[in-house]
């Protein structure tokens, strides 16, 4: 092998990495905050990519409507969870939130929508769909059953990402679908070259990295959502909205699975059902995370990324198989690292 | 054998089934679908709903048993029935491998683990040349008797469901035994069932092999079901697929697994004809039912159908009391060479930078109570878990009868005649009161999962329920031998651990806050009984924040505070001590 391939495998797997270590971050975010293993993340990936795919192209996405029904299922729950203390500032913010934002996001697809639209608009409109998805996402299927064991939520988790999937098929069609760059720009160093393309890869996920690191760091939101995952009843104790910071974190994951896929579909084709591989693979960095640390997360995901570009070289039947064979070691060493305490089921 | 009776009206049912004359041949197409799933999902009730180990890679283990008899029967012509038990050796090896590494994950890296190795595989079965890569291997020989070829759906059926009934009988007469109790015990963690000698890792990696190897079995029929194997049900998708099969029926049962084989089955061939007319030909909606009805019962009922159905029975299966006159021989142990019993030598544990037990040395003596007390978070439960083995000490030493305990693991130190009980309850909630305390006795008999299958352990099994059943009476439960554990009050569900912890025959029994969440009446008659078992030989260390309890019954107490030993002494030297009213009261007082 000569070095100018192995700069090309590093650089490819360190761009995949980079996606990995977004997917990675958006993981551990849901985990800590709320205990679910969010398997959907792939789901939110396709969704941006393709609602942006198809935005780009002048139609309307169906995950607009799928915002604005799981939006009237939403609101029907808060009304049923309500009933029994129902007052019109409750039913004006739930109708708010729930009916009116996602119906004006649709009027205002409908009235944007066109092949010439600006490639920003596009980007806009695409990420607040996948973060209205995100958003009721957890009031209908994660709310209701927040207080239960991580089993559960993980069992809740894969139903989620079945339907979603399948809904993805009827949206989008088993074609896959590519988008329009973000810009056209490029840098050239030595044998590389950069596009500006991963560019923004690389910048993004290390302005996620930090921003996100200094948020449940150092704020008191950011401290709030940490607690609710500690001990919910503890959190709301002590005065934190434990329901809000579990819709805060399904927003912020939603947001950059979005993001992820937005700043791949211009560089691969997208289908689908690409997204549950392209999360799995994020999974693995935050497991190699041990679900909690932002930086060794990001860390792993570049290593998931550069083993997955070097292992398609040699032995590209197996890429697969060794990626995710990598993770068992990983959980073997987390498993004995863990400290051997009694964990209370049920 | 009236137990038996619904199983084997069950069986004739189903062996008349496909004799009805002008049943649909479809119909028996799905039976033979729901007996290959039941089978899967049985392993993983026994697997995640009985022994708490979530598996999304179930699927894998079908493929392994598929690809060796279609790999075998293909290029090697070997008979099908030879291959069966390859299949089995095949998954089960598969699931020693993989088990060994799995069964160590604890909490949720345990489900994702199994997700990650079960996507793995299926990538490995689609890529491999000798398993036919993608379009897998076809041609394969159905399974004959003499010249009858079971070639449709309606003769392989009998030979589906004859496994489906023997794998619930073995299973239920497993679940209903020694080592059944063990499984059931580990859903609830690890350190109680190992403070009665269960070698938890063992008995997890049991349940992992039985479910793949019953997983395998399914892999087997399906092979020659469908006479091809290629890597799409083995995938991802049929591994939540299964679990989900699981969860339907109710994860802790094993008919459960048949009832979610059923309703899943069926329920996906209704959606999967139905729905595209209602929707116009769009394909996969199935899936999208699938997923937001699996989110939905979740929240609705979380334990299944199958208990759902059987609390609406109006009768309730009677259970069969035990026979309190068969006899279990007392533990044989070599005789102490000294009347210390228990001998504590500078023992010190910290953790980081907290010290919990600093340098604590006392002695317990053959036939006395001594109590250990200290205000909150004095290090008594820590002296506890030290002695017993749930923590190692960081230094000092430990003797029972003159002997050291080099750090040993619970399982050992239970066996040396030290049983115990624990602060907070730790019975199986869902196990009657019989069966839990039937785990104490857990060491005094020797039967085994096989044994257990096949019931050869009943001598075995009643002497150890009839234990259990004299010790409940002796801690006067009696009335109560029938009801689930976690039915009972807090203070009941102490005893029941003292009954559990009696169960094992100690020579030393240490009890932590026994009299916790009793009434008075109920603490009068708990120190009777202590009483009563110190003057029959034993020994009795005791955590009891109860003064007027401990003052009344202890020969001697030790007090510590922060860690270190303030005084020990009779009770009335100790209500003199300055140094323990100070630690009680404050300086001032």
């Amino acid at each position: 092998m000569n070095t100018t391939i192995m700069l090309f495998l590093l650089q490819d797997g360190i761009t995949n990495g980079a996606i990995y270590a977004l997917l990675g971050l958006a993981l551990v975010l849901v985990f800590a905050v709320t205990r679910v293993i969010l398997i959907p993340q792939g789901e939110f990936v396709t969704y941006g990519a393709l609602s942006y795919a198809m935005l780009a192209t002048g139609q309307v996405p169906g995950t607009a409507r799928l915002a604005v029904a799981m939006g009237l299922v939403a609101f029907a729950l808060d009304l049923f969870f309500a009933r029994k203390a129902l007052h019109a500032r409750l039913v004006m913010r739930s109708a708010a939130l729930n009916i009116v934002f996602p119906a004006a996001l649709l009027g205002l697809i409908y009235a944007l929508v066109g092949p010439n639209t600006p490639v920003a608009v596009n980007i806009a409109l695409a990420l607040l769909i996948v973060a209205a998805i995100g958003l009721f996402l957890y009031r209908i299927a994660f709310q209701p059953i927040a207080h239960t064991s991580v089993l559960v939520l993980l069992i809740a988790s894969v139903g989620c990402h079945l339907a979603l999937q399948g809904l993805g098929l009827v949206f989008f069609g088993a074609e896959g679908l590519r988008g329009p760059a973000l810009s056209n720009t490029a840098v050239t160093a030595g044998p590389l070259r950069f596009t500006g393309q991963s560019l923004a890869v690389y910048g993004l996920t290390v302005g996620f990295i930090v921003a996100l690191w200094l948020f449940f760091g150092y704020t008191k939101t950011g401290k709030a959502l940490r607690a609710t995952a500690v001990n919910r009843l503890g959190a709301r104790l002590v005065g934190i909205r434990t329901t809000l910071s579990g819709q805060i974190a399904f927003l912020l994951a939603s947001v950059i699975g979005a993001i992820s896929g937005i700043l791949i579909v211009p560089i691969t084709t997208l289908y689908y059902d690409t997204g549950f591989l392209i999360g799995l693979k994020g999974f693995i960095a935050a497991i190699i995370g041990g679900l909690v640390s932002y930086p060794l997360t990001a860390v792993a995901a570049i290593v998931v990324g550069i083993v997955e570009a070097f292992s398609s070289f040699y032995a590209s039947n197996f890429k697969e198989v060794i990626v995710f064979t990598l993770i068992l070691p990983v959980l073997v060493l987390r498993s004995l690292a863990a400290p051997q305490v009694e964990e209370e089921k049920d | 054998m009236t137990q038996r009776l619904p199983l084997i009206i069950f069986a004739l049912v189903m062996a008349v089934i496909p004799l009805v004359p002008g049943i649909p041949p479809f119909w028996i197409v799905l039976l033979d679908n729901i007996g290959l799933a039941a089978l899967v999902a049985m392993g993983l009730v026994l697997l995640t709903g009985v022994g708490g180990l979530t598996s999304f890679g179930q699927a894998a283990f079908c493929g392994f048993g598929a690809y060796t008899t279609a790999v075998l029967t293909t290029a090697y012509g070997v008979s099908p029935w030879l291959t069966l038990p390859a299949s089995l050796l095949v998954s089960g090896i598969a699931a020693v491998l993989l088990g060994i590494v799995t069964v160590r994950l604890s909490g949720h890296y345990l489900p994702l683990g199994t997700i990650a190795w079960g996507i793995g595989l299926f990538y490995l079965f689609s890529k491999l040349e000798f398993l036919g890569r993608n379009d897998g291997i076809s041609g394969i020989p159905p399974l004959s008797i003499g010249s009858f070829r079971m070639l449709s759906p309606d003769t392989i059926y009998y030979a589906i469901w004859v496994a489906v009934l023997l794998s619930a009988l073995l299973t239920m007469n497993l679940l209903d035994s020694r080592t059944g109790r063990a499984i059931r015990a580990l859903r609830r963690g690890h350190v109680a069932a190992e403070a009665f000698g269960v070698q938890t890792p063992r008995a997890k990696l049991l349940v992992f092999i039985y479910a793949a190897v019953l997983a395998g079995l399914s892999g087997w029929l399906y092979a020659h079901f469908q006479r091809a194997a290629n890597p799409t049900p083995f995938g991802a998708q049929a591994g939540i697929e299964y679990l989900f099969i699981a969860v339907v029926g109710g994860a802790g049962y094993v008919w459960g697994g048949v009832l979610g084989a059923a309703i899943v089955v069926i329920l996906k061939e209704v959606l999967q004809s139905y729905l595209p007319y209602i929707f116009g030909g769009q394909s996969q909606l199935e899936t999208i039912v699938f997923g937001i009805m699996l989110v939905l019962l979740l929240q609705l009922a979380p334990q299944g159908v199958w208990p759902w159905l059987m609390s609406r029975l109006p009768f309730k299966p009677a259970r069969k009391t035990p026979d309190t006159s068969v006899k279990l021989e007392h533990q044989k142990r070599a005789p102490g060479s000294s009347p210390v019993l228990l001998h504590i030598e500078k023992a010190r544990k910290q953790f980081g930078g907290v010290l919990a037990v600093n340098d604590v040395s006392f002695d317990v003596n053959a036939r006395e109570i001594v109590a250990l007390i200290g205000p909150n978070g004095a290090g008594k439960s820590t002296t506890f878990n030290l002695i017993t083995g749930v923590l190692g000490a960081t230094s000092g030493k430990i003797f029972v009868q003159g002997k050291e305990v080099e750090n040993a693991p619970p399982q050992e130190v239970v066996k040396l005649g030290v049983s115990r009980t624990f602060q907070h309850v730790k019975l199986v909630p869902d196990m009657t009161v019989l069966e839990n305390v039937a785990i104490g006795a857990h060491l005094r008999g020797n039967s085994g999962a096989i044994s257990s299958m096949l019931r050869l352990d009943r001598s075995d099994e009643a002497r150890l329920l009839a234990e259990a059943a004299r010790q409940i009476a002796r801690v006067g439960l009696s009335d109560q031998i029938d009801q689930l554990a976690g039915s009972l009050s807090l203070g009941q569900q102490r005893i029941v651990e003292i009954a559990r912890a009696l169960c094992v025959d100690p020579m030393l029994l240490l009890l932590d806050e026994p009299a916790a969440g009793l009434r008075h009446m109920e603490k009068q008659r708990l120190a009777a009984l202590l009483r009563q078992l110190r003057d029959g030989g034993m020994s009795v260390l005791l955590v009891e924040h109860d003064m007027g309890f401990v003052m009344d019954l202890a020969d001697r107490i030790v007090v510590l505070d922060f860690g270190t030993k303030i005084a020990e002494g009779t009770p009335a030297a100790i209500k003199r001590n300055p140094d323990v009213i100070k630690a009680y009261l404050g300086a001032a007082a």
